[in-house]
């Protein structure tokens, strides 16, 4: 199935590499048609290297963005058991993107490139983390159903072909099960406390709702490059199937908290055997991918400030090593 | 209550997103927290606020004021600390200062517990609802984290100390602070190497880095005196072997901070040396501000449970 993706040979490489090219290609569709693994040195096409390492360098920025919602609380976390569940989180996430800096890396684009691209707004994030956190309850929100909606997205791709990337998942996603649990856990302490806490948990709810399903990016229809992934084996579900499953979770899962879904329009298609959804504002999500988000500019700036003012510790950092290893060499 | 078509969908454990909803209580059952990773049988402020509970601990009027000063040094600490995660000059110390804050709120909550047993107050009593002129820290641990050298220079002085001090109270008579700081030596041990091997870094790496941490030890080198200050509480703990006189610490201190300083070719500051006054509750402006935003959530809504 993958070799109809065959690029067309450049007619200016030699015979020889040429036939490199050739057997490379081989080599690839057999390891994809077997559901096996491409590592870092294995020959793979040009665009499926350019898919992982959009797809990667994306993800990887999405945490490191996706800190600063949370970060936003820390300091006013209201026990200091959960001023400690959340600083772990949000430590869990920058390493999350450490991995996954690290698995693009393999693909031969540097972290200090990707992060001048997310600094110079070339790069792109998940668009939810563009929404401000401004209650406490945003923390259980955002545990239970970005989260929620992240594991949903990110299991299947612990499987996916390219191995530094399925690897980096599997970590991730053990991770990613607790940070919903101790969202669920939040939303399930506020939903049984005071009316105000109450509200407050349903309030973030019924503003982090519709984002969390649009995480599952554009309708398969509007989804142009999600075939090409899914023969590649790096997608192994489309983004409807992953959204219509991660409904009939939550819809069960809302139960529990004592708190409801803002859509009247859930129910389970008996003939389809899906969960299906009211309409999403699909206008709205292009908005906030177009930069016009409430915290689009909020966000990289705060990622341009922390990298600018950190530049004379990491220049101080090289300059240290360099001189520690001319002393060794004169010694 | 089954959710349909999952089969292919969990992999070996990982993914879960159950979050146990089949047992799931209103109370939140605490066997859920995702910061129960502590390995072994170390003690957590969940096993300190049981035994409180079951009334096998209780700390004197002394011991509790005690534990109430140390607690409050790695509370504002680490609410200091934790302002980094997410502004840290690269990722690995966006991960680093985050688990020293995290060590540090470990610890705090430990001792504060404990304190609090003598009151009948829990660790979020003591944390959220004590006025400024009630709290116990020491001035250095509430200075601003001003830049990167300004947060290694105080953090640097902070892990020296709190070595010193662990270490000694790892042999104290007070089985439960004894308790605390065995567990929290050893990560305060990790926290020394950090901030030294930045010292070092910072005074050996460019001309502007060395300019920093120069200044930076200069703006916190004023706030050392206090945190090896002896008084009457000191004094009657020290002769009951619950703790050291603060002051026995300061020779091992000097030494070691002094050996780091000289291969980083720092000079101790010649500053002057504050009055302090944390430990009688006479604090910098500082510490209001820190409280007022580490407080304000939990004083909308007294008596609430999180």
């Amino acid at each position: 199935m993958a070799s109809q993706n065959l690029q067309s040979v450049p007619a200016e490489l030699s015979p020889e590499e040429q036939e490199r090219e050739a057997a490379g290609q081989a080599y690839f569709d057999r390891i994809i048609s077997e559901d096996s693994r491409i590592e870092p040195r294995d020959w793979m096409p040009a665009a499926y290297r350019k898919t992982l390492l959009r797809q990667i360098s994306q993800h990887a920025h999405s945490e490191i963005i996706g800190m600063q919602p949370e970060a936003n609380w820390i300091t006013r976390a209201p026990s200091l058991k959960r001023k400690s569940i959340l600083m772990a989180k949000v430590q869990d996430e920058a390493g999350h993107g450490l991995y996954l800096y690290s698995a693009a890396e393999t693909l031969g684009q540097s972290r200090d490139q990707m992060m001048e691209d997310l600094i110079a707004g070339k790069a792109r994030y998940s668009s939810i983390f563009n929404y401000p956190t401004i209650s406490w309850a945003d923390m259980g929100a955002i545990g239970w159903l970005v989260d929620g909606a992240a594991i949903c997205n990110q299991v299947p791709l612990c499987r996916a072909s390219y191995g530094p990337y399925g690897r980096a998942m599997v970590r991730i996603c053990k991770e990613e099960s607790f940070h919903q649990r101790q969202g669920f856990e939040i939303l399930l302490e506020l939903s049984n406390g005071t009316p105000a806490q109450k509200q407050m948990a349903q309030d973030a709810v019924n503003r982090w709702y519709a984002p969390s399903l649009m995480m599952f990016g554009p309708p398969d229809e509007d989804s142009p490059n999600s075939k090409q992934s899914m023969a590649w084996n790096i997608k192994r579900f489309s983004n409807d199937e992953l959204r219509s499953r991660f409904v009939g979770m939550m819809v069960e899962q809302v139960r529990v908290l004592g708190l409801t879904l803002p859509d009247k329009d859930i129910r389970f298609n008996e003939e389809t055997k899906k969960w299906e959804h009211g309409p999403l504002d699909w206008n709205e999500f292009k908005e906030v991918l177009a930069g016009r988000g409430p915290c689009n500019s909020q966000r990289i700036e705060r990622r341009r400030e922390a990298h600018e003012n950190g530049a004379w510790v990491r220049e101080a950092a090289v300059a240290y090593t360099r001189k520690q290893a001319q002393k060794e060499n004169a010694a | 209550m089954s959710t349909p078509e999952t089969t292919d969908f969990v992999i070996e454990g990982h993914g879960d997103i159950s979050v146990g909803v089949h047992g799931a209580g209103a109370s939140g059952d605490g066997s859920a927290s995702a910061t129960r990773i502590t390995p072994g049988n170390a003690l957590r402020p969940e096993d300190i606020a049981l035994e409180i509970k079951k009334g096998q601990v209780k700390p004197s009027e002394d011991v509790a004021q005690y534990a109430l000063r140390i607690g409050d040094d790695g509370l504002i600490l680490a609410q200091r600390l934790g302002h980094w995660i997410s502004r840290a000059p690269e990722l690995e110390e966006d991960i680093a200062l985050g688990n020293i804050a995290l060590d540090q709120l470990g610890h705090a909550r430990s001792f504060l517990t404990y304190a609090g047993a003598a009151w009948g107050k829990s660790e979020d009593d003591l944390a959220y609802f004590r006025r400024e002129h009630e709290f116990r820290s020491a001035h250095l641990f509430e200075q601003p984290n001003g830049d990167f050298a300004v947060t290694i220079a105080r953090q640097f002085i902070v892990s020296y100390y709190q070595f010193e001090l662990y270490s000694a109270l790892a042999a104290s008579t007070d089985p439960t602070l004894a308790a605390i700081s065995a567990k929290a030596v050893k990560e305060v041990d990790y926290h020394r190497d950090h901030s030294a091997q930045w010292v070092l870094r910072l005074a050996g790496g460019t001309d502007e880095s060395r300019k920093r941490i120069i200044q930076g030890f200069k703006l916190v080198w004023p706030y050392v005196d206090e945190i090896f200050e002896d008084d009457e509480l000191t004094t009657r703990l020290a002769e009951a072997g619950v703790t050291v006189q603060p002051s026995s610490l300061r020779a091992e201190f000097d030494r070691l901070t002094g050996e780091i300083m000289a291969e980083a070719e720092l000079e101790i500051p010649g500053v002057p040396q504050s009055l302090g006054g944390g430990r009688r509750g006479k604090h910098s402006e500082f510490l209001g501000y820190i409280l007022a935003e580490m407080q304000v959530l939990a004083r909308e809504h007294p008596g609430a449970s999180w």
